[in-house]
């Protein structure tokens, strides 16, 4: 049942897209969230799309991979759409059947949000399908680290977040197994009301708690046997490295956003 | 030869425990040898193997590794002196991948990055495990855990390796290529590495240059593998098993086939049915 889960998922390639530094692709998609309001004319949602476009035909994973990551959201996405359409009563009505009205700012309140929501999955996306949640974490950290001066643990925090995502997969395994203890014990997950599944869980979390805090004993006992001091400056094994590909592609996206900001003076 | 690890009337007991964990041990190891501990579970081997990496501090009585005394000042000179692999390959995995495991202990200590690199590796192939370098734990078996925990142990290049029970979670297959690592890192390194091997496997024991017995917290006898095996009865009241070869010796000896009293290896024990059966 764990396997589903699709968000987030890393899907290995060597294409430009992947090998690009996680910090840049993070702050990219961060400012893509942003920029994407400053797009108010077609003109403008066209040259995002063209983007977007472009973004997808790069990581080389093909469309089919995007779309399955879009649907499901795709119900929120066409609820907001229709509330728009529904709801916004300014402009020329269209139709109407007793209080409902479609009008023409409606239609373009809900396309603009639709296309909105759709390019911003997509590049949040392109974030998570290209990078390993690793260098993400590491990217985290990078972005973080000026808030440092302002006493933020930044460094215990990055450890934190990388410890938890090695666990992730061991926990997963071992949540799978204490289900299948417990089926084996006649417990049933997943059938009767509501009350009844709840309860069913039970005897999933608490073993699964126990077991976590039992690591933790243990995974702290084998950190200090390895010297750590958590006290003390530590180097980094691992690193990010900016590379000339990184700053091609900074370069590009600000360009896009120069270019956005221009149609705006121009269209709208 | 020196002595690197040296116990004087060292008695731990665990908070709100009633009796102790370890009682009035006192022992030496010396500088490159290969030692096991045996004992059956909650006899104080564990507790042991914590007191020799300080992150238990004895109740009483005094710890020396390397002439260093167990103090709270010298803690991370011990922890440097003395490295530790555990039961559990999973939780004490620290690193999302081989290569940052290993290196876990390197950055905490501050060592540059240029020279991390080429001691992971270092460290890696010596344990056949760097191919794995960029693999995650979870795509793991336990012993290759296990393999990677020993070379995070050894990249800090300590002069003691515990293993704490490091075998006793993984198949037979696992626990084989663990001993024969061990075996061969104590061919390369010599006698610049003690190895304390802590375990309930008894073919693993059987590997060691010495047997230390405990149970119920205190030292039962301490000499060869051939000597302390021998005495099959004695272990088994100890609630320890006894070396194939042993069993069979035990066997055969009910049957009423006069059997060789010393302690036979496996290899021995087929020798010496060899030559008993076959026409002279």
């Amino acid at each position: 049942m764990f396997n589903k889960i699709i968000i987030g998922r890393f899907m290995p390639g060597n294409s430009w897209i992947h090998r690009l530094d996680a910090r840049t692709k993070l702050i990219i998609s961060i400012l893509f969230i942003f920029v994407i309001f400053l797009a108010t004319s077609v003109p403008a949602y066209l040259l995002a799309g063209l983007l977007t476009l472009v973004v997808i035909m790069m990581t080389g994973l093909g469309f089919k991979t995007f779309l399955r990551g879009i649907r499901p959201l795709l119900f929120l996405m066409l609820l907001t759409t229709f509330l728009q359409i529904f709801f916004v009563t300014t402009g020329t009505v269209l139709w109407q059947f007793g209080w409902i009205k479609v009008t023409t700012d409606g239609l373009i309140n809900g396309a603009a949000i639709f296309v909105r929501f759709m390019l911003i999955i997509i590049f949040s996306t392109v974030l998570t399908l290209t990078t390993q949640p690793l260098e993400i974490a590491d990217a985290m950290e990078a972005l973080m680290k000026p808030l440092k001066r302002i006493g933020v643990p930044v460094a215990e925090l990055a450890l934190m977040i990388s410890i938890a995502l090695r666990f992730v997969p061991t926990l997963l395994d071992e949540a799978e197994t204490i289900m299948n203890a417990q089926r084996a014990r006649g417990v049933l997950f997943n059938e009767g009301h509501l009350i009844h599944r709840i309860k069913a869980f039970v005897p999933l979390l608490i073993p699964l708690f126990i077991n976590a805090i039992k690591r933790a004993i243990e995974l702290g006992d084998a950190m200090e046997a390895r010297g750590y001091r958590g006290d003390t400056e530590r180097t980094k094994y691992r690193v990010l490295t900016w590379q000339r590909q990184d700053t091609i592609a900074m370069a590009g996206f600000l360009l896009f956003v120069v270019i956005l900001i221009g149609m705006k003076f121009i269209f709208g | 030869m020196a002595t690197m690890i040296e116990l004087k009337n060292v008695s731990y007991t665990y908070p709100e425990a009633e009796t102790p964990a370890l009682q009035d041990l006192s022992l030496t190891i010396d500088a490159g040898e290969w030692v096991a501990v045996i004992g059956h579970n909650g006899s104080g081997k564990s507790t042991l193997a914590k007191l020799l990496n300080y992150l238990l501090q004895p109740s009483a009585g005094e710890i020396r590794i390397n002439g260093i005394l167990a103090e709270p000042v010298n803690v991370w000179t011990i922890r440097d002196l003395v490295g530790m692999v555990f039961q559990n390959p999973d939780n004490q995995f620290v690193g999302a991948t081989v290569a940052d495991d290993v290196a876990f202990g390197l950055e905490n200590r501050g060592i540059a990055r240029d020279v991390m690199q080429q001691k992971v590796e270092q460290a890696l192939r010596r344990v056949h495990m760097w191919k794995f370098a960029a693999r995650e734990p979870a795509r793991l078996s336990g012993g290759q855990k296990q393999r990677v925990a020993i070379a995070s142990a050894l990249v800090l290049a300590p002069q003691v390796l515990i293993l704490d029970e490091a075998t006793s979670m993984l198949d037979p297959k696992g626990r084989r290529e663990m001993v024969q690592l061990v075996r061969e890192l104590k061919q390369e390194l010599g006698s610049a590495l003690t190895v304390i091997s802590i375990t309930h496997d008894i073919e693993e024991a059987a590997s060691a240059n010495r047997v230390i017995v405990i149970n119920d917290g205190s030292l039962i006898e301490t000499g060869v593998p051939s000597v302390v095996f021998s005495d099959a009865k004695r272990l088994q009241s100890f609630g320890l098993d006894v070396p194939f070869a042993e069993q069979l010796k035990a066997k055969l000896a009910a049957k009423g086939v006069d059997v060789p009293d010393d302690y036979q290896t496996t290899e021995g024990m087929v020798n010496w049915i060899w030559q008993s059966i076959s026409p002279k």
